[in-house]
Order: structure tokens, then sequence, then C-alpha cells
């Protein structure tokens, strides 16, 4: 356990901070704990604090919900729901043990059982937010279905902190599985997506599926019987530290991504894609749907790869700066991409550059 | 029904534009003369959705067999600055797709082609004209559908489903449709077309296709597309339990969810409830229970019958007196069958009736039905409640006679009261229906006047013309400012008097 401080609701001092920013056209750079600054292209702005903006608002265990301040790290509030028996469905990284929940919605990162339960955006019911005029306003709610105004909750995931300052969020959670275990499967990389696909369609439970090249893992939760009875019909060899490969996986602990230095890149590929030939070593999670890249090869290589079987690579940590780290987007989304920053943040005060240079 | 009416403001109303040079670019964007209808005959059939109390002719209906034709209608429409009103089946029950009176309905009927089904990547490439219920028919020989089933999902289609968020009984687990639908193919108000979303998981760049989804039509067309299709269970079972009084029902509700059980669907009925849907297709439920619950589990044999036993005894803790799992394929098609027909059930016994749709945090759900009892009573119209419990999403149905003058009025007076109850518990006004032209008022009520310039920003950014679907979804300070001075409204004390600013 860390040490928990005390919950404190700054929501005014932040609004306050951005409405003197939009007033001055001041740039203000958006800092949760740090543990996401690689992550996006280099940040600019005055920095702004917003970790003391911090502590859970409401949590109701059997409305499955909970509504936390932006600021509150990560580890506490998983830490809280864990206690009721409950989780967030997105298994979010802690990259350095660190993160806010704030940073977890921004940066819209997932772990590996995002393709069986869901992805951030999916999981948010409700988000106040401090728009880039200085104004605090709130959409969605803490209902699981809301379709009252237009939704302008779920784009705040991913997008970085460019449409708003996170100040509250209202997660839909999950029961935590009564049972789960890991097995590690031979089986080649190529047919991973296959596998899953097929154990899916057999009704067994997996909440996660990858392959570090030379073994498939996969991941069953949920009831003890139902468990049990998948275990038995897929085989394999059971991993006795499941826990420790999923959490090293989702936190990008795994000796994968420590070793050597070339950059590392995330290809998001769509279902049952043929697997790129880029020189480097790459580890799939997510079915296949995920993939993980070290790799010297220059970018538009990685990118055109990704691109052709229909999906997109990011530059994730490391490589060349100078390099965009998002994949530009076809130029009729660009247009309504400025639009809706336009919307939100008409002086583009809030992380100017950090997810594209003319967001 | 006697009442019919069209509640636009005046500021809704202001577009000029020279009517023949309108009818001249459709017919030359249309080629067949049956695309362009304007004569009042024909456009009868467009005057209402499924909420037909609201009715209104249009000036025109366009009816594009392509997508190139359907943007040369947008591109006309755009620089003559001609409201255009999407519409496919029609089924909006929140005068979604209810016309613009100096406007057109865009009808996309004739795009109603399934255009791929990918077995292998679980997913379904549709036009937006296709029935929801079609795509899990075509779905099913891979043992495949899509989990969004609206009650209407024999007669809706998929475009009106992305535009409006639909729901269904499903959600608790599977989700709404925006946890669905993968990349849409939509066209700007200018008629130029993009893809938004795309074949991975996420794509670069905003999440612009949650956005979209459940914008009421007023930031784009949808023309196309693609959605995630789920395995077929390879077991269920469903089950009923009766309840002594409606909130024993909520308790057991909140029970199971606190005990880590997520049904595939939960829904409850009152009374009065039961017995229409029994005299209607005797579905073989307990008259004499106050409320009954209806409970989908599915998964593995295993799984399912792990469930079952935990439910059963989890139910029969909070006071359920009777539970029931079906036997068979049929039994369990009975069940549902109450449900499912629960509003023309409630149709039999009442000349007209007003499906409301509000979402509330679940553990209010004894305080707010209580709260609409009451309301009931003080208006002197019946109200019969079903309700998705799982997830807090009501309908109450108000009964009332359109004949009768002035019964609309205070049945919407009343429906307007019941939505400010479940806004006031944390809730919203509307969980899948949509605001449409029906509850813009509520939105009044439910967002402040930053939120709402906030949303009329987001329109004037992707449609500065306003000319999609104009005078829904989103109230004019100048309507909420008027509506809140209304006593009818419960919230008189807020009016205070606002600058314009628009």
């Amino acid at each position: 356990m860390v040490e928990t401080e005390a919950p404190s609701d700054l929501r005014e001092e932040i609004a306050a901070r951005v409405a003197t920013a939009a007033a001055t056209r001041q740039p203000l750079a958006l800092r949760g704990s740090g543990s996401k600054a690689f992550y996006g292209n280099t940040e600019q702005g005055e920095p702004l604090d917003l970790t003391g903006h911090r502590g859970i608002v409401s949590y109701q265990p059997t409305e499955l919900m909970v509504t936390v301040r932006a600021g509150t790290p990560l580890r506490e509030l998983e830490d809280a729901l864990a206690a009721e028996g409950q989780m967030l469905p997105f298994e979010p990284p802690r990259f350095g043990d660190g993160g806010t929940v704030g940073g977890a919605v921004a940066a819209g990162l997932a772990g590996p059982r995002r393709p069986f339960s869901g992805s951030v955006r999916d999981a948010l019911l409700g988000a106040r937010i401090v728009n880039g005029h200085g104004q605090v306003v709130r959409f969605g709610g803490e209902v699981v279905k809301n379709v009252a105004g237009y939704d302008l909750t779920r784009p705040m995931a991913g997008a970085l902190g460019t449409l708003g300052v996170l100040l509250d969020v209202s997660f839909k959670l999950l029961p935590r599985p009564v049972a789960e275990t890991t097995r590690a499967l031979e089986a080649p990389a190529h047919g991973v997506y296959t596998r899953v696909h097929d154990a899916l369609l057999a009704g067994y439970p997996v909440t996660g599926a990858a392959h570090d090249g030379e073994q498939l893992y996969l991941r069953l939760s949920g009831a003890e019987r139902g468990v049990r009875a998948a275990t038995e019909k897929l085989g394999g060899e059971p991993l006795d530290d499941g826990d420790t490969f999923w959490s090293g996986l989702r936190d990008q602990t795994l000796p994968f991504f420590s070793e050597g230095e070339r950059p590392l890149w995330r290809l998001s590929l769509p279902a049952a894609a043929d697997l790129p030939e880029v020189p480097g070593a790459q580890l799939l999670d997510w079915a296949g749907q995920q993939l993980w890249l070290r790799s010297d090869a220059d970018a538009q290589s990685v990118r055109d790869a990704a691109a052709q079987r229909g999906g997109h690579a990011t530059r994730f940590r490391g490589g060349d700066p100078a390099v965009p780290a998002f994949h530009p987007p076809a130029a009729a989304v660009s247009r309504l991409n400025r639009q809706l920053k336009d919307a939100l943040d008409p002086h583009r005060i809030l992380n100017p550059g950090r997810m594209d240079p003319q967001l | 029904m006697s009442t019919t009416r069209a509640p636009y403001r005046p500021e809704d109303l202001t577009f000029q534009y020279d009517r023949t040079a309108l009818l001249k670019r459709l017919r030359q964007a249309l080629p067949r003369p049956e695309q362009v209808i304007d004569d009042a005959e024909g456009l009868r059939p467009y005057e209402c959705d499924g909420l037909a109390a609201y009715r209104q002719l249009p000036v025109a209906v366009a009816i594009p067999d392509t997508v190139e034709q359907a943007q040369a209608v947008l591109a006309a429409c755009h620089e003559l600055g001609v409201p255009v009103t999407a519409r496919g089946a029609g089924t909006s029950l929140s005068a979604g797709s209810l016309p613009h009176p100096q406007g057109i309905i865009l009808s996309l009927a004739r795009f109603n082609r399934i255009l791929a089904i990918d077995p292998q990547r679980r997913t379904a490439r549709v036009q937006p004209g296709v029935r929801n219920l079609a795509v899990s028919e075509a779905a099913r020989p891979y043992g495949l559908y899509y989990a969004p089933d609206p009650s209407s999902q024999i007669a809706c289609s998929i475009g009106g489903n992305v535009a409006e968020n639909a729901g269904g009984v499903h959600c608790l687990k599977y989700g709404l449709t925006v946890h669905n639908v993968l990349s849409a193919t939509v066209l700007t108000p200018e008629g130029e077309q993009v893809v938004l979303g795309g074949d991975a998981l996420d794509a670069p760049g905003y999440d612009l296709m949650a956005l979209y989804t459940g914008s009421e039509g007023m930031l784009g067309v949808v023309v196309e597309a693609t959605v995630r299709l789920l395995p077929e269970p390879v077991h269920k079972d469903v089950l009923l339990a009766a309840f002594p009084t409606v909130e024993s029902g909520g308790h057991a509700v909140a029970a199971l969810i606190a005990a880590g059980i997520i049904p595939a669907g939960l829904e409850m009925m009152d009374g009065p409830a039961i017995q229409a849907a029994e005299d209607f297709v005797q579905a073989g439920y307990p008259t004499d229970a106050a409320a009954i619950l209806i409970g989908e589990f599915d998964g593995t044999p295993d799984e399912v019958a792990e469930e079952i036993e935990r439910v059963t005894a989890l139910l029969r803790e909070h006071g359920a007196n009777e539970v029931r799992v079906a036997a068979d394929a049929d039994e369990q098609a009975r069940f549902w069958a109450g449900r499912k027909n629960a509003f023309p059930a409630v149709g039999r016994i009442s000349p007209d009736y007003y499906c409301m749709d509000g979402t509330i945090p679940r553990h209010k759900l004894a305080e707010v039905l209580t709260g609409i009892e009451a309301l009931s009573r003080e208006y002197g119209l019946r109200v019969v409640n079903v309700f998705h419990a799982g997830d807090g999403n009501l309908h109450p149905l108000v009964l009332y006679d359109g004949n009768v003058p002035g019964e609309f009025e205070q049945t919407e007076a009343l429906g307007q009261r019941i939505l400010e109850l479940c806004v006031d518990a944390g809730g919203t006004v509307t969980g899948e229906h949509g605001v449409g032209l029906e509850k813009i008022n509520a939105m009044c009520h439910q967002f402040s006047r930053e939120e709402l310039d906030q949303f009329h920003a987001v329109k004037a950014a992707f449609d500065a013309a306003g000319t999609l679907n104009p005078g829904k979804a989103v109230p004019t300070l100048r309507r909420c400012r008027e509506f809140r001075t209304l006593p009818a409204s419960g919230s008189a004390e807020q009016s205070q008097p606002e600058p314009e600013q628009l």
C-alpha cells in the first residue's frame, strides 16, 4: 500500500488557472504523475500540476460505478475497487508503478483485457472538465445508459488533455472474476487470432491472449466451473505466476520492453491481420490486434506496414522525437479533429502539439 | 388521435431559400422521378416517426439510391441553406426524424444491403437502412449475432441506431451501439465523405466515432457502418421471479449486481404491465405479483448452472415468492414475449400511451417509482412501468386519450415532471431514445448554460450553417429561458432571466 493523501477539491483553482491562461493565450502543459511523460509529442507550455485534485467522489459497489477525481493515483483507486471485489474493465497500465486516473483517461491506453472487456472510452460514463475557456462543464453522468446531448465524454479518452482538463470521471466497473488462470501453449504467433476466435466461439472465458514469439499465453477468467472446463479443453501448461506475466505485459516491465535501446512501436491492427515483416522483435497482445515492436526500422516503413493491414502505428517510446508520435489521420478526419478542438479549446492552450502539431 | 403538433420555435424556423430552385437541384441530383416527392399526398407518410403525436410535413422528400446521390442532395441543400433531416425506418420515439417545416427528409430507406459479413473478424459491414434484426439473422449461420437489440429491432435500422446510440435489453453485459460499432462512413453537411473509426480496435486522432454515435443526425449522415458481431452464447437460461412489492424487486436487482453477477438481460415490469402483457400474449406471468423480474444468463452450461444457483438464492433472500427457470427454448421465448410486447399490450388497454425514457442510479429505483406514483395521482393519469432494471433505464408509459382535449398536453407535462425526477435522482432524461424534439425542454433541466453553450459550439464547428436536423437535441437558450418560466416544469425557481447570447 502506498500512503494515501487526503482528498482535496481544486476544481475552482484549476478552472481559474485555465481561464487566466485563456485570457493571456498562455499554453498549459497538463501534468499528472508524469509516468507517461514519454508518450506523445513533446509538451509545450507552462506546467499545470493536477495531482492535488484527488480522491474518490462517490463509490457505491451496487451501482458498479465510481466517480473519482482525475489527480487520484491509479493504484489508490484500484485498491479501493479491489477491496469491494471490483475492477476497472480496461486494465490500465501503470508505468513505473505510477499513473493517475486523469492520465489513464487522457492517454486512453488499455491493458491485455481490452479486446474482451472494452477500452477506456467503453468504460467512461461521464466527465467533468475545464474547457479551453476555463469553464467547468460536465457531460455524460453516472448511469450506463445516457444519450442526452452530444457525447463529449468518450472523446476525452485518448485526447491527451487537448480537449479539456479532466476534473472528475465516472467509470463503469466489473466484478473481479471469481476464478482466473493462465495457460501457456505451444502455438505459432501467426495463428493467435484464430486460436482465440475458436475459443470464444466455444464459449471459453478468454480475458488475455499474448504471444512472446515462443508461446501463446491465454488467460481465462470467470465462474469457477466455467474456467475449469475451458482449462481442460484448451490444454497447455499452467503458468504459475500468471498475474506477474500479465502485469508485466501491461506495465511494460517484461524484458522485451527493457532490453536494448531500440525504439518501441505500438501497432494497432485489425482482427486476423497477418503479422508485418518489419525487422526487429515483436510481442503480440490483444490476440494479435496490438503488436509491440522493438525496431530501428524507419518510421515510414513501420507506418506503411500497419496501414497496409488496415491499422496504424504509434511511436510509443524512444526513437526520433522529430517523427510524429501518432499516425497521421486521413485529411478529412484531420479536419474534423481540428473542428472538435476549435469547439472545446479555440485558443489552443491545452497541451498544444502533444497529440498533433495542429491540435 | 386528434392532438398533433410540431413544437419548433420561431428561432428554429429562419431558413429562407427558393423552393423551386431546391426542387430543381434535387431532381438534377436524383435521376428517377419517384426519388423526389413534393406533393402533399406523397409527403404524408413522412409527417411523423414513432412518436405519432408530433406531425409536420416537410417541403420535399429525397430518396437517393447511391452514396454519390446522397452527397449531391446534401451539397445542394448546403449551398441553398435548406434543412436536412435524415430518416431510416422512422421508428424514433423522440421525434428525432420529425420533418422540419422548411426542410427536406433525406430518406436512406434504399440503403438496405448487408455489404459483407466477415465471420473470422466477427464484423458486419452494412448500409444504414438495414434493419437491426436483419444483421443478427445474416450472422446466425456463423454462430454470431449483433448485440444491441432495441424493442423495435424488427423495424428500426442501423443508421438510426448509430444516430441515437440505441440500447436494448442486453446493454448491461454487451454494451450500447457505441460499444458495438467499429467504424462508419458519414457524410458531412457539405456532402463530403469521411470514414470514422477503423478496422483496428482504435484509430489515430480523436474518438470521432463516439462523438457521432448518438449525435441525432445533427453532425453528419451515416451512409455505412461496420459493426461488431458477438459469438452466440453456447448456453443460456431465462428465469422469472415474482415479488410482493416493486421495492423488494428493486433491492433484489441491487443485490445481484453487488454479488458480482452481470446478467445478459434483467428486466422488470410492475403489476399493471404484467396484467396487460399476460392478457395480450399469455406469457404465463403471475398476475398477482406486484413486480416481476426477467433475467437472462449466458455462458458455458457449467457457468450458467453455477450462476443460476447463486441468483435463485439471492432473489429468494430478497423476497421473491416465486422463481421459475424456463424449462426449454419455448418457455424462454414466452417469458421474453411478454416483456417485448409490453408496449403493444399497454396499447390495448388505453387509447394512447406516451413512453418515457429516463435512467436513474439503480439504488434510487424504489424512490423514483414512488415519486412517479405520486405524480400519476397528481395528474390523474395512469402510469405503467416497464424497465431495464439492470441498468436503471425506466420506460414509464403514461396512459391517455388523445381525443380528450388537453389530455396530451397534461401527459407531456407529467412526462416532463418524471424526467426531472430522474435528473434530480442523479440520472438523465434519456437513456436510449434520444432527445429529438420531444425531450428538448427537459435538456434545460439537465444541463447548465455553459454546457448547452458547449454543445452549440460543437454543432457550429461541424455544421456552421446549422442545416442538419435543426431544432432538435440541444435547446436554444431562448427556449430554455421561456421553458423555465412555465409553471408545469416544476423548476420555475430557476427562471432567472438570462441575457440572450446566440
